[in-house]
């Protein structure tokens, strides 16, 4: 029904003043989606936490205190003690680090192996595109966790490992995605010409077509960072992550869901945190999503 | 309509040749000597020369590969380094907890993320819009190994509804761990449902069906909503991994005796054997459920079930 | 003929990020029993709007009717409820669309779709309802309807989809048919078989017919009556005779130019240059004056009146300026 309509419509747009930057224009609109907002707020107050949250801690987060174990939360300790005594929400502040860096650096891995073989295979075609996207193709026929189970069963626990289990899950889909868009761009006028005036290869691809890919890089980066940390911190959760005795929030409720049923704040406080981070990073995708990539949008 | 199924299945052949070849080389990727790792470290040099020999790792890589591709075809899986046991023997016995909790939450997610995708795409940026998007939003955020905490901590502590895990009680013991299971899936389906609704409610049949005097239920219901699910279909089937990738962490919340289970507790025990073939299940299931799902659709869409 | 539809000053406009823009700026017309009407301009012009206003089809647009009548068989239907007026819809009046290959629901065997129409309206059983269904698919000549029925819309050509969109639409023997371009999607020989068909229907039936379309070869073929419209309101009105042989308003004419003729080429084909002027941009006198090739001084200052003469009307002050010569005052709306 709109389409005729907005055919008969679109001559009454305001014409738009072309003049501002790139960033102004998509300031001026993202700033209007309030869940997004605020969640970029709260990302801005995770990374801050994770700069200085070593020196903002009410408490020494390693520090035992056989004097009040298993407390629940009171003004002294707001998320209460662990099974040391050790002040939680201490914990939490300190464990930001681990939890984001894990799954920052392997989104970022999984996203810069993902892009260049997303370009190079969009811009060549041909059996090199085939060649990538069948490689894809098997990497999608496992399901995202087992294959990371099964990497990690192979290389042994620990962070280092968890960062490249959960990176290789995100190469797949941003090579398609990066793919996909350009091969959008590879069409476009622009792109024709520079190949008509003789620019190299390399060149066009750098110069002209990955600039056009980031809007939708920095949407789909966005978003898999909820995805990873989620991932990441199951990982942890079967013990197959970070170091079970170190704060990262997925071990401190592998260490704890012993603990339930009598002190339910051990398993409550952590969860939280990962739940509103995870939830500010989706947010914060979907708000991205709709200013950037305004097509994949309803 | 057949001759799409059968075109289906001989194109998943070589995916499936690849997919068992890297599941082969599983055990060939393990850093330093597998023979080792998997007889211990108090083990003496013969008992790591028994494990090597049993797993047929001292014969040359090619005919390594070809024995073991044999006995697949054959259904043998191997043998469990820790008890011995014939590894398929192992599977099939978790098989069926995990495929009741799998379906179970699945059937749930279809119903109720289906049903929070139509009311969010009808009442479309009203409050149930923004009610059924932030449920969505928020259960694709939610750990699922908390939400099962939680519910362990509400229902079965607080509450005594329900056990805290295993798969004794019956019914009830699948309620929470496929509630905890099934809410991921449940907000992607309400997305896409809505999404997918929201489009199809923009086409000009949907304008036929109101100049024909139908009311906006009707057209929903009657017209818009068969539209719609079709690429949900397919969506669903895409999110089935991430099914099973959870049911290995609820599982272990639950001491569930399922596949997952059996998969963390073979890592702990390094029993490669059975991890290589719970990999190996579960990526097949994967694709068979996206062959299913594949169908489906072609059946759904008139376009394709005719040409 | 008696009156079959009056539309009385009917405003109808759109919400948009500064406030309600109109684009129907009060029009008043009238369709008659067994009579068809064109309904002509370029896209923007407002025709659709017009059509959608009529049936208030309004719903998934930002627009809203402000204001007037809509007077259908000495009824306002801008009065009924929504549930009074979906019983006309489909009944008394209905609507045919521009697009076959989107306008019918894709996974609907096409038997099914009709049968919806007609169950809807008419007190039909079961097998009663499918036997009209088939004779309908029959009168709007269409071979081997029965198998038809169990078929669906992608099975069938463009041409053969807009004969079952009429059958169903004329399946509750409406009184007032609107058709939105209904041949513009369509090639060439399967237009003329089309608007024979429209025009079949019409003279066998005896309904009205408010006919939209941005093609004047169209209106030449099987229309009574024209009505041009531009930027939202109605600048021209006459028979089809008078509109050919004498068109008053500069627009008219262009659109008379643009029509193709046969063995010119296409570097000969008119076009009127420029485009229909947005709502936010509204020239202050006439509105087509910036395109008009005989543009006056006054037309940029104010308005012509839509003024009536003869039983024609038109809405410029080219013609209006030799009949005051004349004597002869025409006073609008």
């Amino acid at each position: 029904m709109m389409s005729k309509l907005q055919i008969e419509t679109s001559t009454m747009e305001i014409p738009k003043v072309k003049s501002e930057n790139r960033f102004l224009n998509f300031w001026r609109q993202f700033r209007k989606k309030k869940p997004a907002l605020f969640s970029l707020y709260f990302v801005f107050l995770l990374l801050l936490t994770m700069v200085i949250g070593p020196h903002i801690v009410p408490y020494d987060p390693a520090e035992p205190n056989y004097n009040r174990l298993l407390e629940f939360p009171t003004l002294d300790h707001l998320f209460g003690t662990d099974e040391y005594g050790r002040d939680i929400l201490s914990r939490i502040i300190v464990g930001a680090r681990i939890t984001l860096s894990v799954s920052v650096s392997a989104v970022l891995l999984g996203t810069v192996v993902g892009t260049v073989l997303g370009l190079v295979s969009g811009f060549f075609g041909k059996w090199v595109d085939k060649a990538i996207m069948r490689i894809c193709d098997v990497l999608f026929a496992f399901p995202d966790l087992i294959l990371a189970i099964g990497i990690v069963a192979i290389l042994g626990p620990g962070v280092r490992n968890v960062i490249i289990a959960v990176a290789f899950f995100n190469i797949p889909s941003f090579a398609r995605i990066v793919r996909g868009a350009t091969l959008e761009v590879k069409e476009m006028l622009f792109v024709e010409s520079a190949r008509s005036v003789g620019a190299s290869t390399t060149r066009i691809v750098w110069k002209h077509i990955f600039p056009e890919t980031i809007p939708v890089i920095i949407v789909y980066f966005t978003m898999n960072v909820g995805t990873a940390i989620l991932s990441a911190a199951s990982l942890s959760f079967l013990g197959l992550g970070a170091d079970p005795s170190s704060s990262d929030w997925g071990a401190m409720l592998s260490m704890s869901r012993d603990y339930i049923g009598s002190s339910f704040h051990l398993v409550f406080f952590p969860g939280l945190v990962i739940f509103l981070t995870v939830l500010a990073f989706n947010l914060l995708g979907d708000g991205l999503r709709d200013v950037l990539d305004p097509k994949t949008n309803d | 309509m057949w001759q799409y199924i059968i075109k289906r299945i001989l194109g998943l052949i070589p995916l499936l040749l690849v997919i068992s070849f890297v599941i082969f080389m599983f055990i060939h990727l393990i850093p330093g000597d597998p023979a080792r790792l998997m007889a211990g470290k108090d083990a003496t040099l013969e008992e790591v020369e028994e494990v090597r020999q049993s797993l047929g790792l001292h014969e040359p890589f090619v005919k390594q590969y070809i024995s073991y591709m044999g006995n697949l075809l054959q259904g043998d899986l191997g043998y469990s380094i820790k008890s011995g046991a014939p590894v398929v023997d192992l599977i099939l016995d978790r098989v069926m907890p995990t495929l009741g909790l799998t379906f179970l939450s699945i059937i749930w997610a279809l119903v109720i993320g289906i049903l929070i995708g139509v009311l969010s795409a009808v009442f479309r940026d009203k409050w149930p819009d923004r009610l059924g998007m932030l449920t969505a939003v928020s259960g694709i955020s939610l750990p699922n190994f908390w939400l099962g905490l939680v519910l362990i901590q509400l229902f079965s502590v607080q509450l005594g509804l329900f056990p805290t895990g295993g798969d004794d009680a019956g019914w009830k013991s699948y309620i929470l761990p496929s509630f905890a299971l099934g809410a991921g899936i449940m907000a992607m389906i309400a997305r896409f449902t809505r999404s997918s609704l929201v489009n199809t409610l923009k086409q000009e049949f949907i304008r036929t069906g109101r100049a024909k005097g139908l009311s906006g239920t009707s057209i929903v219901f009657g017209h818009a909503l068969k539209n719609s699910l079709i690429p949900v279909v397919t969506v669903a089937g895409l999110q089935f991994g991430f099914l099973l990738g959870g049911s290995v962490v609820v599982e272990t919340v639950f001491s569930f005796p399922g596949l997952g289970r059996l998969l963390i507790d073979s890592i702990q025990f390094r029993d490669y054997p059975v991890i290589q073939a719970e990999i190996l299940f579960f990526s097949l299931q994967f694709i068979l459920v996206n062959l299913l799902v594949d169908i489906l659709y072609s059946y759904l869409n008139p376009k394709i079930r005719y040409d | 003929m008696g009156s079959l539809l009056q539309v009385n000053n009917l405003k109808t406009g759109f919400h948009t990020e500064d406030g309600m823009q109109t684009v129907i700026t009060g029009i008043d017309f009238e369709v008659n029993h067994g009579e068809i009407v064109g309904l002509v301009g370029e896209s923007g012009s407002g025709k659709s709007v017009t059509s959608l206003s009529i049936m208030q089809l309004l719903h998934d647009t930002p627009g809203e009717i402000i204001d007037g009548e809509i007077i259908y068989k000495g009824e306002d239907l801008l009065k009924l409820s929504e549930k009074k007026m979906r019983q006309y819809r489909g009944n008394e009046l209905s609507m045919i669309f521009q697009e076959p290959m989107t306008s019918l629901n894709p996974v609907m065997k096409i038997g099914k779709q009709i049968i919806e129409t007609i169950s809807l309206h008419l007190n039909m059983s079961g097998q009663k309802a499918k036997q009209h269904a088939v004779s309908m698919l029959e009168s709007v000549g269409i071979p081997r309807a029965k198998d038809i029925m169990n078929e669906y819309p992608h099975q069938l050509s463009g041409g053969m989809r807009q004969r079952v969109m009429i059958a169903m639409q004329i399946s509750c023997n409406p009184s007032l048919l609107i058709a939105d371009e209904p041949t513009t999607a369509l090639d060439v020989t399967i237009q003329a078989q089309i608007l024979d068909l429209l025009k079949d229907i019409q003279e066998k039936t005896n309904m009205g017919i408010l006919m939209i379309t941005h093609d004047l070869g169209v209106v030449a073929e099987i229309c009574d009556r024209v009505i041009v419209m531009y930027a939202g309101r109605i600048v021209e009105q006459a028979t089809v005779k008078e509109i050919f042989n004498n068109p008053k308003h500069p627009y008219t004419k262009g659109l008379i130019d643009s029509i193709p003729k046969i063995g010119a080429g296409l570097d000969e084909l008119y076009s009127i240059p420029g485009a229909v002027p947005s709502p936010k941009n509204m020239p202050k006198g006439c509105k087509f004056a910036p395109r008009c090739e005989h543009v006056m001084d006054i037309c940029n200052l104010e308005e012509p009146a839509l003024a009536m003469e003869n039983g024609r009307s038109s809405r410029c002050w080219l013609t209006q300026e030799q009949s005051q010569q004349e004597g002869v005052v025409g006073h609008g709306q």
